[in-house]
């Protein structure tokens, strides 16, 4: 037996929030992201990742209280992003209680910054969010600020050189997938994993199980992160999670719709499913 | 049993102290977090944890005299434990960014994944099961991974592992890309390991329980 494949709830957070968009965009509100963060944890999730949505438009991540908050009641490790410009943020952030940071923007314009952040904290603490977004004539380029401005950078040549600056891991978003339910792109998927040695994280698109287990089938994957799926289950297992703060859009939530694309499931249920089909997972006793 | 009451998280000034922290708290331990020689030794026992690179470290831990803080708490017979790099840093050598001595606690030294093969994906991130062996060097019933079922799942994080010279050091061994590595290892009363206890769920925070609780 070796590593087992990475089950990762993805949290996007906004103020005191857990929201949820899809392609990256429309958010709406769902509830307290350390309530979400508990249930996750206790159906045994292997790690959390938060995402500070509107770091970018605040220039900086407001997220030290709520990653305190979570450090003290869940023991799996903590990936944070959103709004990560310099080593100080960094520290900041571990300080607070992550365990390692998602840097995305910051390093589109300053690739060195990858070294020198890994250099100080260890590779293995560096995670470089890509957002890929699939262009006309077939090609991938990644993008920054939620899939709003391109970087002119190639997916898988900018994969490559992220890996030779020292990343630890490269999480994988699939914007035009992202909320959508349809299922991950798989080809880039393949293609991205073969391309590098560091471990990858696919994220965007996930509706239903299979889609996972298509995903993880044929592929040496570290991680998948997901959002949609676990988060409609917490809210359908714990309708009265929290007082909703009154902040953004909380219409969704009074509507109990989800969108019918996704077939909310649980952690557990997930895991289940994929070792039934022969991938190793970690099952929470 | 007597609840040690005080541990001393070694700080060197690199490592997320935060999360050893937090589980050592909500275990009911008094924790210090310190890199002061006095504090360390009175406590009860003492963690040496670690994110960061062996070269790195050990530069801070001599600036801060740390090397005869780690040992004397040692040969005081007090629990013992070493984290990651924490666990790393035990052992003679390691061979990260430039060859580095370490504290030489333990004999054996620190390897890259990435020289294995080709194939291997590093650093190895993830969760991957530990497998115990029979040990011989058990000294005052200081067995912390006794009441662990064989093959647990525990989360690692790190691109270099430790090859100890002496064998029945090793307590658990882990595979990765094909390799068998030292996970752990035991001896009588420093117990030092390549995952995080700290972020392996509420078995992980067993064995630091286990270990404190005597």
């Amino acid at each position: 037996m070796s590593l087992t494949l990475r089950i990762i709830p993805r949290l996007d957070i906004k103020g005191p929030n857990l929201v949820k968009g899809v392609h990256l965009e429309g958010l709406r509100v769902l509830g307290k992201p350390e309530s979400f963060a508990k249930y996750y944890y206790e159906q045994g999730a292997d790690e959390l990742f938060y995402q500070d949505v509107v770091a970018s438009l605040y220039g900086r991540n407001n997220l030290h209280s709520i990653i305190s908050r979570t450090a003290k009641e869940v023991f799996i490790p903590l990936t944070v992003g959103g709004g990560i410009r310099n080593i100080e943020d960094i520290s900041s952030i571990l300080k607070a209680g992550a365990d390692k940071v998602s840097i995305n923007t910051s390093v589109i314009g300053n690739p060195e910054f990858i070294s020198s952040a890994s250099h100080t904290f260890g590779s293995s603490t560096i995670v470089v969010s890509i957002e890929a977004i699939k262009q006309p004539d077939g090609s991938y380029i990644a993008f920054t600020d939620n899939g709003r401005n391109s970087s002119g950078k190639e997916v898988i040549s900018w994969a490559k050189e992220v890996e030779q600056l020292g990343a630890g891991e490269i999480l994988l978003t699939f914007v035009d997938q992202e909320g959508s339910g349809k299922g991950f792109d798989l080809m880039l998927a393949k293609q991205i994993c073969s391309a590098v040695k560091i471990p990858v994280i696919i994220h965007g698109g996930a509706g239903n199980k299979q889609h996972v287990l298509d995903l993880t089938k044929h592929l040496s994957l570290s991680g998948v992160a997901i959002a949609s799926l676990f988060h409609y289950d917490c809210i359908l297992h714990n309708r009265q999670l929290d007082d909703y703060e009154e902040e953004g859009n909380i219409d969704f939530l009074k509507s109990n719709r989800v969108l019918s694309s996704i077939e909310s499931t649980s952690i557990k249920e997930l895991k289940s499913f994929l070792i039934e089909n022969n991938i190793a997972c970690r099952i929470n006793e | 049993m007597n609840k040690p009451y005080k541990i001393a998280v070694i700080d060197y000034r690199m490592s997320n102290m935060f999360s050893i922290k937090n589980a050592l708290t909500v275990l009911g331990f008094d924790v210090e977090v310190t890199s002061d020689y006095s504090t360390i030794v009175s406590c009860d026992g003492a963690i040496l944890p670690g994110v960061g690179s062996f070269p790195e470290a050990m530069k801070n831990i001599k600036e801060l005299n740390l090397d005869y803080a780690i040992k004397d708490i040692i040969s005081s017979g007090k629990p013992f434990v070493g984290i990651c790099l924490g666990f790393q840093l035990l052992f003679d050598k390691s061979d990260e960014i430039e060859d580095t001595f370490g504290l030489g606690i333990l004999p054996g030294e620190v390897k890259s994944f990435s020289e294995l093969n080709d194939k291997i994906r590093v650093p190895h991130v993830g969760w991957n099961n530990i497998k115990k062996k029979q040990m011989t060097n058990i000294k005052n019933n200081f067995d912390p991974l006794m009441k662990l079922k064989d093959q647990e799942y525990f989360y690692f994080v790190h691109s270099f592992y430790v090859k100890p010279e002496d064998n029945k050091d090793i307590y658990t061994t882990t595979e990765h890309g094909g390799h068998n590595f030292c996970s752990s290892i035991l001896k009588e009363n420093i117990f030092a390991c390549q995952f995080h206890p700290e972020k392996s769920g509420e078995k992980g925070i067993r064995i630091l329980s286990e270990i404190f609780n005597r």
